[in-house]
């Protein structure tokens, strides 16, 4: 210990208080950073954006792409990019409820608290690191198509609206995913949301595989699965294959529509029952 | 008289489920000294904490903090206070630098004067060496230090330090207590919060002493010791002599205990001032010739069981002992120096003295 004191002379100035919105996208800013931190301390946690994406697409491009024939002709691999860009980022959102819950356990979240921060800045840097997140995976997702033959049929505006209808669906979801891992006891219970939830939910759809051969009660299910309407919204705005268009249900004749009324839903239900959950967990 | 109180609590209470963490609690910090918040564990020391720093709310009573209140103005008082709770606090993902930068950021400080003051604190923890090291790499009291200068990154007016000394080795713990002390010289207020009595003996101006969430005593630790009303008399004779231990009877409390070899009186004594003066008077009129005498305040620790427990009871001193087998043997080292500071002549240890006195109590 150094014998200078510890305060200057000046002493004591009240921390200048910023206007509130702008305070808040500036607390916003520093807790997404110390997430992107996190992310480069453990590069093993971006597996899941990194590295699956690229396994899986070449495994069922190269596994189950001369077995699926596609109703109204087409190739598998331009029917699948879509629903495997889904597939990586709906499970994706799993980081999300971890990475809220493990925040929960340690003791950080008082100190966080008892700093004049916004509140919800904790979410909502979370939520905007997984997006980051998502975006490496969206782009990792592209290339490798690319590279296994993967040709959109569409102009770039329209190419790029795809992966913004499938990056915000997954931004929505999020929120869910955040409601669940400020609801789990532990990191490992909110991690066991993926597989019961997030992996049934991206494969009863139209994700992976047409859904004509599904028994009739799941193919309801999957015509009606949010996850079926952005990713038959996605190969639309993409030009590529989609068979789900023969669908008489309204989310397969709109599924654009469908994929952004759905996202826009569940964040407006989501977010704000985040908001709640949080500050439940956090009162004592 | 609220104005120049910097911390308050008025009649704070707060049950979790069925246990009363607190029942009732009242006490106030003058701007620019430092409070002890003495306790065993589970006394209500950190409820009172996290009350007053806006992470709880009391079931009844009231808490101010550099005048505004806790449960109303929370975001005011957030903007006044520098916390360093019990459990550290930090990330262990981010360096340590990238800690304090984070924590000032967020108290709306600016990225560069966040780094600035984050520098400075990081030198004065002599935390530089490990400034770009991820925490996890940190040891106990590295981890400690820097929860300290992260309490103090927006410079506060007030301070909250819950423990900020338990589980640490000797060298560490003096280095806070030099860290605490220098924050004085600034007017700094501090609530400091402590299981070690020689602690709250070294840097408190005024100790309240809480046990099952009530505040079982509040002043001075000078105020304390003369409360305990414990003081105690030691004469060592030149020789055996049975006229002693009726020449000094009526100014002692109680019994007088003599030791096997006949030559060494003790006994409780209720006031001490005069007392020596008296003591050898009585003797020498008794034609007695004493060697030695000894009036010894009694120290915290005496105050602190007989506050706590009435008693001092083997079990107590084994759970004092299993803290300080955590905080690797800082408390034994601590108390030694505590007790040195009380002892008027004499050089007992306290554990040693405590177990003398339950004799002579009896």
């Amino acid at each position: 210990m150094t014998t200078t004191t510890l305060m200057p002379p000046v002493g004591f100035s009240a921390p200048r208080t910023k206007g509130a919105v702008v305070g808040r996208l500036a607390d916003v800013w520093a807790m997404t950073r110390r997430n992107l931190v996190h992310i480069s301390r453990e590069p093993m946690q971006l597996s899941d954006v990194t590295l699956q994406p690229v396994l899986f697409t070449i495994l069922f491009v190269y596994i189950f792409g001369g077995a699926i024939p596609i109703p109204g002709g087409g190739t598998y691999v331009d029917y699948l990019l879509a629903g495997m860009l889904a597939l990586n980022l709906v499970t994706s959102t799993m980081g999300t409820a971890v990475g809220l819950s493990t925040d929960l356990h340690e003791g950080m979240i008082d100190r966080f608290r008892a700093l004049p921060m916004w509140r919800s800045a904790v979410l909502v840097g979370r939520s905007m690191a997984d997006l980051l997140t998502s975006c490496l995976c969206a782009l990792i997702v592209g290339i490798t198509g690319l590279a296994v033959g993967w040709r959109p049929g569409a102009n770039y505006i329209s190419i790029v609206g795809g992966f913004l209808l499938v990056l915000f669906f997954a931004y929505a979801l999020t929120w869910i995913a955040a409601c669940v891992g400020l609801n789990s006891k532990s990191p490992e219970s909110a991690a066991s949301f993926g597989f019961i939830v997030l992996f049934p939910m991206t494969f009863v759809s139209n994700a992976l595989v047409p859904t004509g051969h599904m028994p009739g009660w799941m193919q309801a299910i999957a015509t009606w699965n949010p996850v079926s309407a952005v990713v038959a919204g996605t190969r639309v705005l993409w030009g590529n294959p989609n068979p789900s268009g023969r669908i008489q249900a309204w989310p397969m004749q709109h599924p654009v529509w469908a994929a952004l009324i759905w996202s826009v839903v569940l964040l407006a239900v989501f977010a704000p029952l985040a908001a709640h959950f949080f500050k439940r967990r956090t009162t004592e | 008289m609220a104005a120049e109180e910097m911390i308050q609590a008025e009649g704070l209470t707060k049950a979790y489920g069925s246990t009363q963490a607190l029942a009732g609690v009242d006490f106030a910090v003058p701007a620019g000294t430092i409070l002890g918040l003495l306790g065993p564990n589970g006394a209500g020391k950190t409820t009172a904490v996290r009350i007053l720093t806006t992470l709880a709310v009391p079931d009844a009573g009231r808490g101010t903090v550099a005048g505004f209140d806790v449960v109303r103005q929370p975001g005011e008082v957030r903007r006044h206070i520098g916390v360093a709770a019990q459990d550290a606090t930090l990330d262990p993902l981010l360096t340590g630098r990238q800690n304090l930068v984070l924590v000032g950021e967020l108290s709306d400080m600016g990225r560069g004067a966040a780094r600035a003051r984050a520098s400075e604190l990081l030198a004065q923890f002599e935390l530089t060496d490990a400034a770009d090291r991820v925490l996890k790499g940190y040891s106990g009291g590295m981890r400690r230090r820097l929860d300290l200068a992260a309490s103090m990154m927006t410079r506060p007016p007030v301070l909250f330090l819950d423990e900020p000394t338990t589980g640490l080795d000797p060298t560490s713990r003096s280095r806070v207590w030099d860290a605490i002390r220098e924050l004085l010289g600034d007017g700094v207020t501090v609530l400091l919060t402590t299981q070690y009595l020689d602690e709250a003996d070294a840097l408190a101006h005024r100790i309240v002493v809480v046990d099952h969430g009530r505040v079982i005593a509040d002043g001075t630790p000078m105020e304390l010791k003369e409360a305990s009303r414990s003081a105690h008399l030691e004469v060592t004779l030149s020789s055996p002599d049975v006229a002693a231990v009726g020449a000094i009877a009526p100014l002692v409390a109680g019994k007088v205990h003599v030791s096997d070899d006949g030559r060494r009186l003790s006994a409780g004594v209720d006031a001490s001032t005069g007392l020596a003066t008296a003591v050898v008077r009585a003797l020498d009129a008794a034609g007695v010739t004493v060697d030695n005498i000894e009036v010894r305040q009694p120290s915290l620790d005496d105050v602190f069981f007989s506050l706590t427990g009435g008693h001092i009871e083997l079990e107590e001193f084994g759970d004092m002992d299993g803290s300080s087998a955590d905080g690797s043997g800082g408390d034994g080292s601590g108390r030694r120096d505590g007790s040195g500071g009380d002892d008027e002549v004499g050089t007992t240890t306290t554990s040693a003295s405590a177990s003398e006195f339950e004799e002579v109590r009896t």
